[in-house]
């Protein structure tokens, strides 16, 4: 089905798109990769009488480095972009590789990263490696620009923080202490995940200060709290055994919505599976892909 | 108030210049096959999901049931019909039709150009490079063994070329 007939803009300066989304209100979309929002459109489920295009916006593209040895990721970078680009394979592979992983690669190739997060849809990769990474990300509104936390940005299933007239212009990922290792670990039956687990390791004193995120469970990611601390510093032996002694217990207390990807019961069971993948993948026991 | 009723997108179609006036709704597949009468990329899930739609846009495979017509201005778009001629095959269609990669042929299409997309990026791909590569492009006949047969063997003289160019 068609969408609802709709008038596209296309600014090609962050001002002239932050203009138009605030003088238009609940009336207007950004619009990125497409890759949610043209299929809302399309059932009819979501309509608009002004579509801003981001898409000829130069500035909201590319990859940079931060000084920190982080990333700067411009919100419309694709996937595909992210996949495959020398300094994201290079400060942060294991995200490289969740990138490779989103769907297929029709997906990867429209769809942006700042689309993902804005729509959030629970059932996606990329949120809980980024909370995980402690991304931030910086809104431009109106008011001029804001930074926050990913993590404080996902307020819950199709919801965030951005105010109406705000655009995202980039995520960014702090530099992270040498020896950090990153692993991530997802399960669906279909293109999108059931859910996934990051699993970052900061090296401190004979082992890691962990950081176990679980995403597409419930409306945001949701950290595995107490075995992040039950493992913080042990030897990886030790944390590993931790992990397998208490990720099942841990799942159980996490919140978990009944939906089409599973039933609550199913995705406790796969955190505890994938919890225990995802960190062994991080510290290289098994290969970064599954 | 830039109000926008009709648009007129211009890109290149299978290596020709091309023009539609449109309206911002219409998507490109309904432009391909209605207005430029090129059939081959096939409506089929409507959401993005099963590849019968797949043409290339700028070398990368998209949803053409999924992509807004007016995307593709300034770019470069090639469907089945501009791979090759029944005269001149594209190597990719001749080892789907050497390996009987295909039943009814619906699916078709768009797996012959997300293989092309793939062998652009990586003319020798290893087996699981092309079972990740063609995941979102279902086929409920072949079973995909010889799809991956046909492209395993493309793999193989990409292989070659790499090796003798």
């Amino acid at each position: 089905m068609l969408p609802r007939r709709f008038n596209l803009h296309r600014p090609d300066r962050i001002e002239d798109a932050v203009a138009l989304l605030a003088e238009h209100g609940d009336d207007a979309s950004p619009y990125a990769g497409g890759t949610e929002l043209l299929i809302a459109m399309k059932a009819r489920v979501l309509s608009y009488a002004h579509i801003v295009d981001l898409k000829g916006i130069a500035a909201l593209r590319g990859v940079s480095a931060r000084s920190d040895g982080g990333l700067i990721i411009g919100a419309l970078t694709t996937h595909h972009e992210l996949a495959n680009h020398s300094l994201v394979l290079e400060r942060l592979p294991a995200y490289a590789l969740l990138s490779a992983n989103v769907a297929n690669i029709r997906v990867r190739a429209a769809g942006t990263l700042g689309g993902n997060l804005c729509f959030a849809e629970p059932h996606a990769d990329p949120p809980a490696m980024l909370c995980a990474l402690n991304a931030e990300l910086v809104l431009a509104g109106p008011g001029g620009e804001r930074r926050m936390l990913l993590a404080e940005f996902i307020l819950g299933e199709l919801s965030t923080a951005r105010a109406t007239g705000e655009v995202l212009v980039r995520i960014e990922v702090p530099g992270l202490p040498a020896g950090t290792r990153a692993g991530y670990r997802a399960f669906g039956h279909l293109e999108r995940p059931a859910v996934g687990v990051a699993a970052v390791a900061l090296p401190l004193g004979k082992g890691f200060d962990w950081r176990l995120r679980v995403g597409s469970i419930c409306g945001r990611p949701t950290a595995l709290a107490g075995l992040e601390k039950a493992m913080r510093g042990l030897p990886e032996a030790d944390a590993l055994a931790v992990l397998a002694e208490g990720a099942e217990q841990a799942a159980a207390a996490v919140e978990a919505d009944d939906d089409i990807r599973g039933s609550a019961e199913y995705k406790r069971h796969l955190v505890g599976v994938l919890a225990r993948r995802a960190a062994r993948a991080a510290l290289g026991m098994e290969a970064l892909a599954a | 108030m830039n109000d926008i009723a009709v648009m007129d997108v211009t890109f290149t179609l299978n290596n020709e210049p091309a023009s539609a006036r449109i309206e911002p709704r219409e998507l490109l597949i309904d432009v391909l096959r209605e207005n430029f009468g090129l059939r081959g990329a096939k409506r089929s899930c409507d959401l993005g999901v099963c590849g019968a739609c797949t043409v290339l846009v700028d070398g990368l495979p998209v949803s053409s049931c999924s992509t807004l017509a007016a995307d593709v201005a300034g770019r470069s778009v090639l469907t089945i019909e501009g791979l090759g001629t029944p005269q001149a095959l594209d190597p990719v269609q001749q080892a789907f039709i050497e390996h009987g990669a295909m039943q009814c042929g619906f699916c078709t299409p768009g797996m012959v150009l997300a293989v092309k997309s793939l062998l652009a990026a990586e003319p020798s791909p290893t087996e699981e490079q092309v079972r990740h590569y063609l995941r979102g492009n279902i086929c409920r006949c072949t079973g995909y063994v010889k799809i991956i047969e046909a492209v395993m063997d493309l793999a193989k003289r990409g292989a070659r070329l790499k090796t003798n160019p």
